[in-house]
């Protein structure tokens, strides 16, 4: 159970999911290493085996393009600095990697890890201010770049706004160039059809612990005829992609849960997205200044992930309102839990054009397959309060109103 | 209560935050990010809100069952502590960042938003005790601990933000007990060495870090009769009652070393004189505050006996003080000293008791010396 009584952070993660649950218990219960050529090791092996084909199903992919990776940030790593790598290997003047502002920091940190480290170059693609990228714009920068351009790459959901990217137009127009595509589709999976056979992606993130798998195991889906270096070395597991014992019991789980939402997927996101839209509408009723961020999607037409729910709470700080919450036992986030520590402006709102300011004042609630109209009605009731008292607190930057002897007080 | 502590991830916010919770009150703990670029890791004693002091001041909340949040404070302390640190120096002062990090962020901003958000007080491990007239007005005073007592850095609390405070290390007969009970509470910062320097300032290099701030110039360096002596780099980078670092070729006269008597910006000139030239027995302090209710001299402009500290682990001084209102109607406080004082630069804070009761507080504007007329170098 979670310790929040109203947990609305399922993009952050979620609840484990009973079959996965019994999966990893029962595979934990065993000894045997995959890669062993003895019966315990064929049997921990047809379990990696059964979890492949299962996982790659649910991603609309051929079992041998999916490479069991520790998560999400590993499979972006893996897929950015193996295609970076392999390309230049090729052509040393094509050292461009084209993406947009809107990426996760898995992304966007390795990128500009290659530009400080490798000699890369960066070409920035717009966004719209849903955060949807700018086809035209990126058909033109193409056109100008392309004998240049290593890779590109263009998140499939985006994880604090929602926003679901046209992945397979993207990848289409830059195939015509002979462009490799990556997209990180971490939110996504799961959540909306993903199908990596029909997208023209190079590569593909996927990660377990955000469909209710085990935190700990993802996978990087590589079409067969792309060619990666490899980021990690050993005993050439893996596609020699990504060498490492294999975890059987997390692949377990990964494929109980990734059966469960694909048996789900078109319900879930049916009743997510009418709950979703249920809360919007009573959101800003009840707070007419919240503004929700990026696409609609009221019909659920699959611009928005089903489950996010995005808005900017003008003039109050989003950890006011976190806090707020938090203490009648509401769990939101103010953006993605990789900033956690030090809180930033988001990047992704100041690449949809906002300023750092009102960047700041966002709040972001994320439903999943546990979540309920109990869940949101709690939200619902808390939330023109929590506004009405976090707007009272006012902008961390604003000077304080208290006087002190700097402010003219003297006695 | 509802109580906020203020967490830097050190032993003395962590155990004040014990005491906090054992005494009843409903505690969060929350750490201030001062700085938008943390560093990793600490360096020894120096540097503040890496991760590391952010993890520390987590996993001890987590310790005591209470909430954790980190609040972004980084403009407000790049804008109130840091940028008004290089315009004091750039005006020739020597300010105490701390103490205005004290004011304006710790129980300034910070207080603000944690009544704003439900809050009734604001908890750090200061040592320094708030106690309640017979009116229960709070007053500030020195810890149980004189040696470690920080009151001084508290010295700029008004009433309104001592009405808000809560000191729970006030008793506290020395620091080896905070530690000891640190360790006896289980709490990980127990050994953790205590935090000295300049907390934006993390290799301590103050003038080199001004250097990259401020524009330096060469300029001339006289002595307290006006003869050029040699050059200086930049007359911002020095601090009255310096010695070290004038890096003047030829030895003063008497063979004796020389001290910085005074900057002065404008002209780019710092003079340099013997150490008994640095004695000074009038200050003249502005930018006045109160800590609770003034005593009846300050406004009858009376004259009173007190005690003033002019730095945080300075030694008071007795004094007669009292308050004057300047032609152009500004308040100012003149503090006569009768034993005189070395070494007092403008810009620093000037710290009055009573007792172990603090008064209230200056800043250092001028200071009078019967032994020199500066005003005689040109």
């Amino acid at each position: 159970m979670n310790t929040s009584a109203v947990y609305l952070d399922h993009a952050a993660t979620t609840d484990l999911n009973p079959a996965a649950l019994a999966a990893i218990t029962e595979q934990y219960s065993r000894t045997g290493n995959p890669s062993s050529l003895h019966g315990a090791g064929r049997s921990a092996n047809r379990v990696v085996d059964e979890s492949r084909q299962a996982v790659a199903i649910a991603a609309g992919a051929h079992p041998s393009e999916l490479i069991f990776t520790s998560g999400g940030t590993e499979s972006d790593n893996l897929a950015i600095k193996g295609l970076f790598w392999n390309r230049v290997a090729a052509n040393d003047q094509a050292r461009t990697i084209a993406l947009t502002g809107i990426e996760h920091h898995a992304v966007l940190d390795t990128a500009m890890w290659l530009e400080e480290h490798e000699n890369a170059t960066l070409l920035w693609l717009p966004v719209d201010g849903d955060g949807v990228i700018d086809l035209a714009a990126a058909a033109t920068l193409f056109a100008e770049h392309h004998q240049k351009i290593a890779l590109a790459t263009l998140m499939w959901a985006n994880n604090e706004v929602g926003t679901v990217q046209p992945v397979a137009a993207f990848a289409r127009l830059a195939a015509g160039y002979g462009i490799p595509v990556h997209s990180d589709a971490v939110q996504a999976f799961g959540a909306v059809e993903v199908d990596f056979a029909n997208s023209n992606l190079a590569t593909m993130a996927i990660s377990a612990h955000k469909i209710g798998g085990p935190v700990g195991i993802g996978g990087l889906l590589v079409r067969r005829d792309i060619v990666l270096t490899p980021v990690q070395h050993g005993g050439g597991h893996e596609r020699k992609l990504r060498s490492g014992t294999l975890n059987a019991a997390s692949a377990a789980g990964f494929a109980a849960a990734a059966t469960a939402v694909r048996a789900h997927l078109k319900d879930e996101a049916t009743r997510l997205s009418q709950l979703r839209e249920y809360a919007v509408q009573r959101i800003t009723e009840l707070v007419p200044e919240a503004q929700f961020n990026g696409p609609r999607d009221a019909g659920n037409e699959g611009t928005r992930l089903p489950g996010n729910l995005h808005f900017t709470f003008p003039e109050c700080e989003g950890d006011s309102l976190l806090f707020l919450l938090d203490m009648v036992g509401i769990a939101s986030s103010t953006g993605s839990a990789c900033t956690a520590g030090v809180p930033q402006p988001s990047h992704v709102l100041l690449a949809m054009g906002r300023d750092a300011r009102s960047a700041r004042s966002v709040q972001r609630f994320t439903l999943g397959h546990t979540s309920t109209r109990a869940d949101v009605d709690a939200l619902i009731e808390a939330l023109p309060q929590a506004y009405a008292r976090a707007k009272k607190a006012g902008m961390a930057a604003d000077e304080s109103s208290i006087h002190t002897a700097g402010t003219g007080f003297t006695r | 209560m509802k109580v906020l502590a203020a967490m830097s991830g050190g032993v003395d916010s962590a155990v004040a935050a014990a005491r906090a919770v054992e005494a009843g009150h409903d505690v969060v703990g929350v750490h201030l990010a001062l700085s938008r670029m943390p560093g990793t890791l600490r360096t020894g004693s120096r540097g503040c809100c890496t991760v590391e002091d952010s993890n520390d001041a987590w996993r001890a909340c987590d310790k005591l069952g209470i909430p954790f949040y980190v609040w972004d404070f980084s403009d407000r302390f790049a804008e109130d502590v840091v940028q008004d640190f290089v315009d004091e120096y750039e005006a020739g002062r020597t300010p105490n960042p701390c103490m205005r990090c004290n004011e304006k962020i710790k129980f300034a901003a910070l207080l603000e938003k944690a009544l704003a958000l439900g809050f009734d007080a604001v908890c750090t491990g200061h040592y320094a005790k708030v106690l309640r007239d017979e009116n229960g007005a709070p007053e500030l005073h020195r810890a149980a601990d004189w040696a470690k007592d920080q009151s001084y850095v508290l010295g700029v609390l008004t009433h309104e933000q001592l009405e808000h405070c809560m000191f729970p290390l006030a008793e506290t007969p020395s620091k080896a007990e905070v530690r000891a009970e640190a360790a006896a509470r289980g709490l990980t910062v127990a050994n953790k060495p205590d935090s000295y320097d300049i907390c934006f300032i993390p290799d301590g290099d103050t003038r080199g870090w001004l250097a990259e701030r401020i524009e330096m110039k060469p300029g001339e360096i006289v002595d307290h009769e006006g003869n050029a002596l040699g050059e200086h780099e930049g007359a911002q980078a020095f601090t009255v009652g310096q010695r070290k670092g004038l890096r003047l070729g030829r030895p003063a006269s008497d063979g004796k070393p020389r001290f910085v008597l005074e900057i002065r910006p404008k002209e780019n000139k710092v003079i340099v004189g013997p150490e008994a030239l640095l004695a000074v027995d009038q200050l003249r302090g502005i930018r006045i505050s109160w800590a609770g209710v003034p005593i009846a001299e300050i406004f009858t402009g009376e004259k009173f006996d007190c005690m003033v500290q002019v730095r945080a682990h300075g030694d008071p001084v007795e004094a007669v003080a009292h308050m004057e209102r300047s032609a152009d109607g500004r308040d100012e406080l003149v503090v006569n000293l009768p034993e005189g004082m070395r070494g007092v630069a403008p810009g620093q804070t000037m710290v009055v008791y009573q007792g172990s009761r603090v008064l209230g507080q200056a800043t250092l504007d001028s200071a009078r010396s019967s032994a020199w007329d500066s005003e005689k170098v040109k």
